[in-house]
């Protein structure tokens, strides 16, 4: 399998990915497609600061909810058009990562994971305070309309949606996908393997974990106000911890230092609870939670590590 | 002025039960350089196992020593099968060993159990505030037996030859395992020890908050404050931590952000912490072999 | 071949000895023997195998060939059980219990003993005065010397039968070194452990040993007992280098 024949591959995937849902699926089915790119924009984000930064960070879904809440009091109270608020979302959550990140990370390792987990733990009672009322609708949230395809196009609102989210998605994921492989992405990794080697080297550790912080955050915000937009409403127990958790559950599972486990994870997170229901109906978190440990034992490397060794297996058998 | 003084006992009095899990969260910290994200939900799960035995009729202290064992030997379980294969693995692993804990713990307990609120008996008795109405009589009781607890277990450490022989194994295994310390099982002790703990906090708590498989986030959080606060290497620093927590919260609700942002005021205390002295009040900065 | 007189079978004997970590060998094959009684030291360079070669004897790295204590295979034992088996080890660096108290170190060392240990307690104290002048300190305050002393302590608690030091001299000044060497032959006399001694420091090593091993890089270059091999100066000049 040639390097061009795989991209081709590739291609054809994403093309396939684009258009059988948008023609075959249902309203329904397209919604949850949606969702699985907002989520993998977030998974993406989890990847980058983890996977690749080695940074473990447990709050990607307080940077969710901002994004979220962020295209929500646009929409709501100023009538910026959808479009318009997915790159305010991106800045805003980017710099309320940066913010965030400049103090955290001086800690690093648990530390870390613990501040952000508390962040997480802390988001929906700050969400509810009765002081931000105002903007973010308290306890009750925030109703979304769902927009119309525009120029005319034949394609109902999810299709559209899809559509739409798809595009950002895969823009993004391009810009990812091109930062790992950049001087940044090197330094990154540098850093998680060998902290002490990378400073020695001149590589300003603090600089580039926050950078890396503030980009993962970004990542998740953009994901945020896209699912916002699908789903149609933002209310504060809609970010609970168990967002994060299952944003944290998405990125081991599809494979933290990896582009395309983000895409796995966020397939897993949103249609594995169905799956989970057909085995028990009340225990799906804790499905996910054995999942989580099975891998953790068994593949760390999450599911993209499982499909880059069959495939390196092709290539060798051939 | 009277308000005040309440407001700082009463404090105290829920400040000893997060001390309690300050302590677990200590303990593990130092015997393996984890975080036990899934303390509290561990906690609740006991407390659970000790609703249940309550309404099946057995008398409440019993039904508490029964659910110390039970969570005693569940804990050890735990460390031997899932952490203990985990002990070098990067932290990625690790942690997420302990969030697949919590997932688990909480969900099951909500299948099992409803996610519905409900009440869980105090054996010191619902009366009215005691003591000139600074204390009713459950805190004063549940301060008792946390302060119990904590005297238990430091003189456990100080006095017993077991004690003496885990510490060592939290502090230097290859020197423990050099003079017939069994490591591994020490460990396991430790772990046994901190999910008893943390059952009873569980149980002092439930009264005062409802049960429910929600029930220990904000304590959790509370906790984890206090062991910082105090110094995440120091047992003495996880006790004084977790009281000092307690009675912020209550200063911080009463008169300064209401009683609505109390995680976020756990949050602020955290990254304090971190930021201007990581080590605690008491902590040691703990040199990492380069 | 001379007639070899009957004496008592050696307290550890090392055959055909292989040692790992992983997958990355370090010995390669050795054999020497500690007598009941004796002391055997090992030199040799840094790098050369010697604290693999206690480590091995301690189920610390992975070994294969025969190694007898007591006429009984040990390889690959966790290393409590070896413990058990009272071999006490020195390691190198002292493994002291930093955060502990030098009264909690020496209970440690005698974790495994159900029999009263407060005698042995008072007779280190006979050896290491100093140590009963810091009983309550906390072990990492004290100096080098002090911390070595200890070590030894510790190790003595479990009344071994054999003992493994790992580079005692390491790192202290020699008049603190020569104390201490002063004092291992007091133990060695006392409390008739069989002695493996590590050490980089051969003239040292020698004032106290019986049989002599010199290692290279995994292997044994060279061997004898020490009284043979003092006398031969162009041994030790070439080998031990004094």
């Amino acid at each position: 399998m040639t390097e061009n024949m795989s991209r081709l591959l590739r291609l054809v995937f994403i093309a396939a990915a684009l258009l059988v849902p948008l023609f075959f699926a249902s309203g329904y089915q397209l919604f949850q497609l949606t969702l699985v790119v907002a989520y993998a924009l977030s998974v993406l984000g989890k990847n980058l600061v983890t996977g690749f930064g080695g940074q473990v960070s447990l709050g990607q879904g307080a940077f969710y909810a901002v994004g979220a809440y962020t295209a929500a009091i646009l929409m709501e109270h100023f009538d910026v058009p959808y479009w318009a608020t997915i790159p305010v979302a991106a800045i805003t959550t980017g710099i309320v990562g940066l913010a965030l990140g400049l103090p955290a990370l001086r800690l690093g390792g648990l530390y870390l994971a613990l501040v952000t987990f508390a962040m997480a733990v802390s988001v929906p009672q700050l969400l509810k305070y009765k002081l931000f009322e105002n903007w973010t609708g308290g306890v009750q949230g925030i109703v979304l309309l769902k927009p119309d395809a525009p120029f005319g196009l034949s394609l109902d609102p999810d299709q559209w949606l899809y559509l739409f989210t798809f595009a950002v998605g895969a823009a993004l994921f391009l810009a990812a996908s091109n930062l790992v492989r950049s001087r940044i992405g090197l330094a990154m990794m540098a850093i998680r393997d060998q902290p002490l080697a990378a400073e020695a080297m001149g590589i300003e550790l603090a600089r580039y974990k926050t950078l890396t912080f503030g980009v993962g955050a970004l990542f998740a915000g953009v994901g945020g106000a896209l699912g916002a937009i699908a789903v149609g409403f933002v209310s504060p127990d809609s970010f609970t911890i168990a967002l994060s958790l299952t944003l944290f559950v998405g990125m081991v599972v599809g494979g933290a230092a990896s582009i395309s486990g983000a895409i796995y994870g966020a397939i897993f997170i949103v249609f594995m609870p169905n799956i989970a229901e057909e085995i028990s109906k009340a225990v799906p978190g804790a499905i996910f939670g054995l999942i989580l440990i099975l891998f953790m034992f068994f593949a760390p490397g999450g599911i993209a590590s499982l499909v880059a060794a069959q495939m390196r297996r092709l290539r060798l058998t051939r | 002025m009277e308000g005040f003084l309440h407001q700082i006992i009463s404090g105290i009095a829920t400040g000893s039960i997060y001390a309690s899990i300050s302590l677990a969260l200590v303990m593990i910290f130092l015997a393996t350089h984890q975080i036990n994200f899934a303390q509290g939900e561990m906690a609740m799960f006991s407390t659970y196992i000790a609703l249940t035995l309550i309404q099946g009729g057995v008398p409440y202290w019993a039904a508490f020593v029964i659910t110390l064992v039970v969570s005693f030997v569940a804990g050890i379980i735990l460390q031997r099968t899932v952490l203990e294969p985990l002990a070098r693995a990067p932290i990625l692993a690790s942690v997420g060993a302990f969030l697949g804990l919590l997932l688990i713990f909480n969900n099951i307990a909500g299948w099992m159990f409803t996610y519905s609120l409900q009440p869980f008996p105090s054996p010191f008795g619902a009366g009215a505030p005691i003591l000139g109405g600074l204390l009713s009589r459950h805190e004063l009781g549940s301060t008792a037996v946390t302060l119990l607890v904590l005297i238990a277990v430091w003189a456990f450490f100080r006095f017993t030859k077991l004690g003496l022989a885990v510490r060592g194994a939290a502090y230097n295994p290859v020197s423990s395992r050099l003079v017939g310390v069994p490591v591994a099982r020490m460990l396991a002790l430790g772990w046994g020890l901190a999910a008893a703990i943390g059952a009873i906090a569980g149980m002092m708590v439930a009264p005062i908050v409802f049960l429910d498989p929600n029930m220990m986030g904000g304590v959790l959080l509370y906790a984890f404050a206090g062991a910082l606060l105090g110094g995440i290497t120091s047992p003495l620093g996880a006790v004084v931590g977790g009281v000092l927590m307690g009675v912020i919260e209550n200063i911080a609700g009463a008169y300064i952000v209401g009683t609505e942002l109390k995680l976020t005021t756990a949050l602020v205390i955290i990254v304090v912490v971190l930021v201007v002295k990581p080590t605690g009040l008491f902590g040691k900065s703990l040199a990492s072999r380069v | 071949m001379a007639e070899t007189p009957i004496v008592e079978a050696p307290i550890l004997e090392a055959k055909g000895l292989h040692a790992a970590y992983g997958q990355v060998r370090v010995l390669h094959g050795m054999d020497f023997v500690v007598n009941t009684g004796g002391v055997t030291a090992l030199l040799g360079a840094n790098g050369a195998g010697k604290t693999t070669t206690l480590r091995a004897i301690c189920g610390m790295a992975r070994s294969t060939g025969d190694l007898l204590f007591d006429g009984r295979r040990i390889n690959n034992l966790p290393t409590e059980a070896i413990a058990a088996l009272r071999v006490g080890h020195v390691p190198d660096g002292r493994g002291t219990f930093m955060e502990m108290t030098v009264e909690e170190n020496l209970r440690l060392g005698g974790y495994i003993r159900r029999d009263p240990i407060e005698p042995d307690i008072e007779r280190m104290f006979t050896y290491f005065p100093k140590l009963k002048d810091r009983y309550r300190q906390q072990a990492g305050t004290l100096s080098g010397g002090e911390q070595q002393m200890l070590a030894i302590a510790r190790a003595l608690m479990i009344k071994p039968r054999l003992l493994l030091l790992d580079e005692p001299s390491f790192g202290l000044a020699p008049l603190i070194v020569r104390e201490i060497f002063e004092i291992m032959r007091q133990i060695i006399v006392t409390e008739r452990t069989s002695i493996l001694l590590v050490e980089q420091n051969a003239a040292l090593a020698m004032t106290i040993a019986d049989m002599v091993y010199l290692m290279e890089t995994g292997k044994i270059v060279l061997s004898g007992p020490a009284a043979e091999i003092r006398k031969d100066e162009s041994v030790r000049r070439a080998y031990l280098g004094y």
